[in-house]
């Protein structure tokens, strides 16, 4: 309670445009690219005419209200039409939205095109974290980062979230693990797709957002044109923890680039190796299911069980807890395979996944099994 | 028109709403909960459908008994009209959704998940083509070929279609052996129909492999059929009422709204099929 | 025949049963629309106090109320609630009292009906609020449903399900029900070009509804097949498509932003001409605009899915048809300004959330179009920015003109005046903490706090404070508005029939408190 005044008192403090302003917060986010600047202007221009409209119409507005008003003795006018003016104030508005209809159209074929780019990189949405494939670089970059994979967690730690006393690091909830790496200077082509449910790719300064739809390729593109650390946050609804799947790409320059993707290289012998089949197989589930038998189970646990079964949600047995599984080991491994894949109760078919394969799907109750025998 | 506006019918309080909002009311808990596999569920169910049957021929025999009264002035009976035209209205809305989807997924989703970047990363080897189960769907069925059963269920609507209006003229004429015997025949049209959509689903399910459950064409399939099917149900009891209540001497033949109210439903109904012919089975 | 009835023993009080049945039972339109306005007020107050559990969580950065997932389903319930439970049933409540008044009829065409479109809401409205008791909880999908996030969804989201079926059933059994009272009930010399413009906006409402409710049902219940029986209709593995559930929502969720924006012009075109003392200006233009913006409601959907990745030309066509859409409303927001142009105005309580509406909503208009520029709303959508924009237009837009037609009418509905100071009192509560609390919001969706997250980062932080101080104050003024209608329901200086000296539709030619039942014998109009 205490603090309450305290609070109060920086509410103001801060609402105050100043500084506010100064700290940017009141625009869109510093443009780096030149699309992100052409959005920036467009939105600025639209606005300006927003606000001059809305000017001149309420100011007439507030002139009749306080001219013709009853108190200041004003006799009501009867007239009721007027074509003329009808007329100009259907098609003036007409004009002006032609003239904010142009810029706007270059701007979205500049955005749609995705052609030549300099590198290619996947980026694939799970509850809830990135998973990032180098799929191909063209020119100087042709096959220098080619097949690195990793996934990018939020790392800011749980306690910053949950526990009032615990400091907050300064890129609170827009910080990972492993960012994304990119060149400076060079067209990079983002294909986002999706695990499970829609999430989406978004990095507010370089203009760039693209839903990842399971099941489907979709893509974007942008031209870093500084180096530093950019970052953004998944845009779209996908759950428990879509506030916390950010994004955060790391932009170097090219020899560093290339140095980091040679140093990844070397360290991939085992996790790149691990990771590498993990996007590519759980977005196109039935192919590795079908082709490598039983599925990493471990992987399907985390991506697509782990919500409900490490937290215990709505009654979910957790792993780990012998007495909760034992009665249910009792029924036998067809019997959990059987539910896991129909469903049983509030526990849904295949976890909700309909994406997964059979296989995948006992492959992670073979694991959940394993750790709570 | 206007001049009977002093005794449009304003119906007295009546409970037979709140019985029906009970109805609804088990039913969404009932279908909730079974769905679920949990607890009352199905008993839920099938009390909340009990009670609507209750209100179905319960509130439809009050409105038939007003109107056999002559509560209704032509005042009335226009507004009948209008409101069976917004209903079905609505209901070729309804329809227009799963029309949606199989244009969209014909058109637009399968063809995307077979070409371009989606079809190379995601699912390399499916050929877009129509019908078709989908790409992540290994198993593969026969789809409905459109000459066999379907082409003869058109026919029969289409019949059923004249003899419901021949009925109709029979009543204009205040022929009542035309009337009753049309409606028969269109009743027996309509079951004959039903029987044999059950027949083909029985065959899908059991010969072709072709399941709710397949895809793209299975879903569309199933449920367009599946809810014109229902349709027919729906309109062939309708139409039973009504020949019950022509058996029983009701309607004359300036004012049988009753009556046109259910062909109209069942013309329309007609209309769906033919769509569904072209667009689900034939091309 | 007709002249059999005499009046008298046909609607003989004795007939109607009292207490608690006669509000089970009746047919009575006005009763109904009584039962709709109580309704949406204790739905509102539901959505209400979710929107605080929201604000409360999101009042400093870091977790500390609810864990993500309740707070995905105050989001999710909020949103439904507060669109189906309590802005719809308001506006058809009015159509209730109002549409049979206004054009001279007797009651509704289908009275019993009508009964039985409202009583389908509380049963839906339990479906929604049980949900948060069931295992896993209500469904945290966002109002929009999006698959295949609700394909994941526990029971709860099948409850909403049948939520959404029945509330559709009973707004298109509503709707047929208003069309055919307009079209066919209007008193002798009411042609349809003389309609008040009320009747006018909630005809063309209730045509948006009939379209649109039938394809919300089928686009849910393909949810509940691809949830239950297997089907791939959102599904890519299938040959499905998760953004097919976007495209069929919102050829649906489109129009169903103009339904509840409609009705609202409607009231908004009664009370400023009234408090003017000066005729509407360009009625013909009103009602043609609002058929343009009705037609063209229906081909702009997919500005809500900008950033799905749908080609070039989509995005075009949808940006150029949406930003049309700016011309009819704006001559809609000129014809009211030249209403009020040389008028001789007074502001009571009406007039203030009129012009209150007018002012604010039209900036909620400009955000919207802002937003219809593709590449700015690839910056914005699923951002903060949004959530000011349509609250700016549906607590500001809707809510305000609600607030409007009932300190309008409520002289004619209990025959007592509401106290005017309280009132303008809450209308000035009203309009200055909405502003807190939403106009911060555009600060931060520009910054880009995304929407839909119950926690964020702390550069969001002042401002989140200042909305939801904000949100506070704007709920607890609402109380004040409860007091006021009580207040004015038991009692209070005696209204006289025309309680507002410009105001000149059918209805205020009846006494106050309107007679349980008016025109039975239909004016006439010339
Ligand atoms: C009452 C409800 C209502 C109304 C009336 C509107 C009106 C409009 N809306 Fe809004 N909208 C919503 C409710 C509403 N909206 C909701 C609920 C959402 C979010 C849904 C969700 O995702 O949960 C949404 C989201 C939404 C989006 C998607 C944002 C996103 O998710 O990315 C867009 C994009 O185009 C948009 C545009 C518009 C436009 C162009 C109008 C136009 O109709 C506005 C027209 C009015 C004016 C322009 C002002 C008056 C005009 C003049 C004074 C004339 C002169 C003007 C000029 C020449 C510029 N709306
Ligand atoms: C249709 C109308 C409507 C109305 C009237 C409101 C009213 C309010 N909404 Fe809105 N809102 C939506 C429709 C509406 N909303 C929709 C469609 C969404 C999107 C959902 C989604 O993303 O899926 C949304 C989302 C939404 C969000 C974003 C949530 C998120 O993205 O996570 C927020 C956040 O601040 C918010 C806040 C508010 C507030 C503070 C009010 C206030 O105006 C409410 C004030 C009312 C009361 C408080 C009740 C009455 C008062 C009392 C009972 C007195 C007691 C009060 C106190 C003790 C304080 N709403
Ligand atoms: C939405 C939450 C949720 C998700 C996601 C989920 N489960 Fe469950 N699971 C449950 C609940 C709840 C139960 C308890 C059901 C019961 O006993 O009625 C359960 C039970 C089980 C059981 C025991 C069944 C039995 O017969 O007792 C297994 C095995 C299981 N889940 C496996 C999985 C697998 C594998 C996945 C992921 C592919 C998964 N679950 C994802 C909620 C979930
Ligand atoms: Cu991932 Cu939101
Ligand atoms: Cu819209």
């Amino acid at each position: 309670m205490a603090s309450t005044t305290k609070n109060w008192v920086t509410a103001v403090a801060a609402a105050t445009w100043a500084g506010n302003a100064a700290a940017g917060n009141l625009n869109l986010q510093e443009p780096t690219t030149t699309i992100a600047a052409q959005i920036y202007s467009l939105h600025t221009y639209i606005m300006v005419v927003c606000v001059v409209i809305f000017v001149l119409v309420f100011g007439a507005m507030f002139y009749s209200i306080f001219k013709h008003r009853k108190s200041v003795g004003h006799k009501a006018a009867h007239f009721h039409e007027n074509t003329t003016v009808e007329i100009i104030w259907t098609v003036i508005p007409f004009l002006i939205l032609l003239g904010m209809a142009a810029p706007a159209t270059k701007t979205i074929l500049a955005m749609k095109d995705t052609s030549n780019a300099d590198i290619t990189i996947k980026a694939v949405g799970y509850q809830w974290k990135w998973g990032y494939e180098y799929v191909r670089g063209e020119g100087d970059l042709a096959g220098v980062s080619d097949g690195i994979q990793f996934y990018s967690n939020l790392s800011t730690t749980k306690d910053q979230i949950y526990d009032k006393s615990v400091k907050k690091s300064e890129n609170y909830l827009l910080e990972v693990d492993n960012p994304l790496v990119v060149p400076v200077g060079k067209k990079v082509r983002i294909l986002t797709t999706a695990n499970d449910v829609i999430h989406a790719f978004w990095v507010p300064s370089f203009g760039v957002k693209q839903d990842a739809i399971p099941g489907f390729i979709r893509d974007t593109w942008f031209t870093a044109e500084q180096t530093g650390e950019f970052r953004g946050q998944c845009a779209e609804l996908c759950g428990k923890e879509h506030g916390f799947m950010p994004i955060v790409v790391k932009v170097v320059t090219v020899d560093e680039f290339k140095a980091w993707a040679a140093k990844q290289a070397k360290d991939t012998g085992a996790p790149a190796a691990e990771t590498a089949a993990a996007p590519a197989a759980q977005a196109a589930p039935e192919k590795t299911a079908a082709a490598g038998g039983a599925a990493d189970g471990k992987k399907t646990f985390e991506g697509a069980c782990a919500a409900c079964h490490m937290t215990g949600v709505a009654g979910a047995p957790k792993v780990g807890e012998k007495a909760a599984w034992a009665p249910r080991l009792a029924q036998g491994k067809d019997a959990l395979y059987e539910h896991a894949i129909k469903g049983k109760g509030v526990m849904p078919p295949k976890g909700g996944n309909a994406a997964l394969s059979d296989g995948e799907v006992k492959a992670a109750v073979d694991h959940m099994v394993s750790l709570s025998k | 028109m206007q001049q009977a506006h002093s005794s449009y019918y304003i119906p007295q309080p009546s409970t037979w709403p709140i019985i029906g909002a009970t109805a609804l009311l088990f039913m969404g808990f009932g279908a909730a909960l079974t769905m679920n596999d949990l607890g009352a569920g199905p008993w839920l169910l099938l009390v909340g459908f009990a009670i609507l049957v209750y209100l179905l021929f319960g509130w439809f025999g009050q409105v038939a008994r007003e109107s056999e009264k002559g509560a209704y002035n032509t005042q009335v009976d226009l507004s009948f009209r209008w409101g069976m035209s917004w209903f079905i209205f609505s209901e070729v809305m309804f329809f227009a959704a799963f029309f949606g989807a199989l244009f969209y997924m014909r058109i637009l989703s399968v063809p995307d998940l077979g070409q371009g970047a989606s079809g190379e990363l995601l699912w390399p080897g499916f050929a877009p083509k129509w019908p078709v189960s989908g790409p992540g769907i290994e198993e593969t069925f026969t789809p409905m070929g459109a000459w066999g059963i379907p082409a003869i269920n058109t026919l029969i609507l289409l019949t059923s279609g004249a003899t419901v209006t021949w009925a109709h003229w029979g009543l204009i004429k205040n022929n009542r052996s035309q009337l009753i015997f049309g409606l028969i025949l269109t009743i027996a049209l309509g079951i004959v129909f039903l029987f044999l959509q059950g027949y083909e689903y029985y065959h899908a399910y059991h010969e072709l492999n072709l399941t709710l459950t397949m895809g793209a064409y299975g879903a569309t399939f199933f449920m367009l059929t599946g809810f014109h099917g229902f349709h027919v149900t729906m309109g062939t009891i309708m139409l039973i009422v009504i020949l019950g209540r022509c058996m029983a001497g009701h309607f004359k033949p300036e004012h049988h709204f009753g009556f046109e109210g259910v062909s109209w439903y069942w013309h329309f109904v007609d209309v769906v099929w033919l769509l569904l012919f072209v667009l689900v089975y034939w091309l | 025949m007709e002249a059999v009835h005499g009046h008298g023993h046909e609607h003989d009080h004795a007939h109607y049963p009292g207490g608690i049945m006669r509000w089970v039972t009746t047919t009575n339109h006005k009763d109904i629309g009584t039962l709709y306005l109580w309704f949406s007020f204790a739905m509102f107050i539901t959505g209400g106090l979710l929107a605080m559990g929201i604000r409360l969580e999101l009042l400093q950065p870091g977790m500390q109320y609810w864990r993500p997932e309740f707070f995905n389903q105050l989001t999710t319930m909020h949103g439904l609630i507060m669109v189906f439970g309590a802005i719809m049933p308001a506006f058809v409540g009015f159509a209730n009292w109002q549409v049979p008044m206004m054009i001279g009829a007797p009651d509704m065409a289908f009275a019993r009906m009508n009964n039985f479109s409202f009583w389908l809401l509380p049963p839906a409205a339990l479906l929604l609020v049980v949900s948060f008791f069931v295992p896993g909880g209500a469904t945290g999908a966002g109002w929009t449903l999006y698959a295949p996030l609700s394909v994941q969804q526990g029971m709860g989201m099948d409850m909403a399900i049948f939520a959404v079926h029945i509330m559709g059933a009973s707004s298109i059994m509503g709707s047929i029900n208003i069309i055919t009272t307009i079209l066919n009930m209007r008193a002798p010399g009411m042609t349809l070009m003389k309609m008040p413009l009320f009747v006018w906006t909630w005809l063309i409402t209730a045509y948006l509804l009939i379209a649109v409710m039938p394809v919300l049902a089928g686009a849910v219940t393909m949810l509940l097949t691809d949830r239950h029986f297997d089907t791939h209709f959102f599904n890519a593995a299938g040959g499905g498509d998760p953004v097919l559930y976007q495209h069929v929502f919102w050829f649906f969720g489109h129009p169903e932003v103009y339904i509840m924006i409609l009705p609202a012009f409607g009231i908004v075109s009664q009370v400023l001409p009234a408090f003017a003392r000066k005729p509407l200006f360009g009625y013909s233009s009103m009602v043609y605009a609002t058929a343009s913006i009705a037609i063209l409601s229906f081909i702009v959907w997919a500005h809500h899915m900008f950033t799905v990745g749908m080609p070039a030309a989509g995005q075009l066509f949808f940006m150029y048809a949406t930003m049309l859409i700016a011309v009819p409303t704006g001559v809609k927001v000129f014809n009211w300004i030249a209403t009020m142009w040389k008028g001789s105005m007074t502001f009571e309580t009406p007039m203030l959330f009129s012009v209150g509406f007018l002012f604010v909503f039209t900036m909620g208009g400009f955000t919207g179009l802002i937003l219809a520029i593709t590449p700015v709303d690839i910056q914005l959508q699923d951002t903060y920015y949004v959530v000011a924009h349509f609250h700016y237009v549906l607590v500001a837009g809707s809510l305000f003109a609600i607030f409007s037609g009932i300190y309008f009418w409520l002289p004619k509905w209990t025959g007592h005046m509401y106290d005017e100071t309280l009132g303008k009192i809450h209308f000035w509560l009203s309009i200055i903490f909405f502003n807190v609390t939403f106009f911060v919001m555009h600060f931060l969706g520009l910054a880009g706090m995304p929407r839909r997250i119950p926690d964020y980062a702390e550069q969001f932080a002042d401002f989140n404070m200042i909305a939801s101080i904000g949100a506070f104050g704007f709920g607890l003024s609402q109380l004040l508005f409860l007091y006021v209608v009580v207040k004015c329901i038991k009692g209070g200086e005696k209204a006289p029939a025309k309680p507002w000296e410009g105001a000149d539709s059918l209805e205020w030619t009846l006494p106050s408190p309107a007679p349980y039942h008016s025109f039975e014998t239909p004016p006439i109009v010339k």
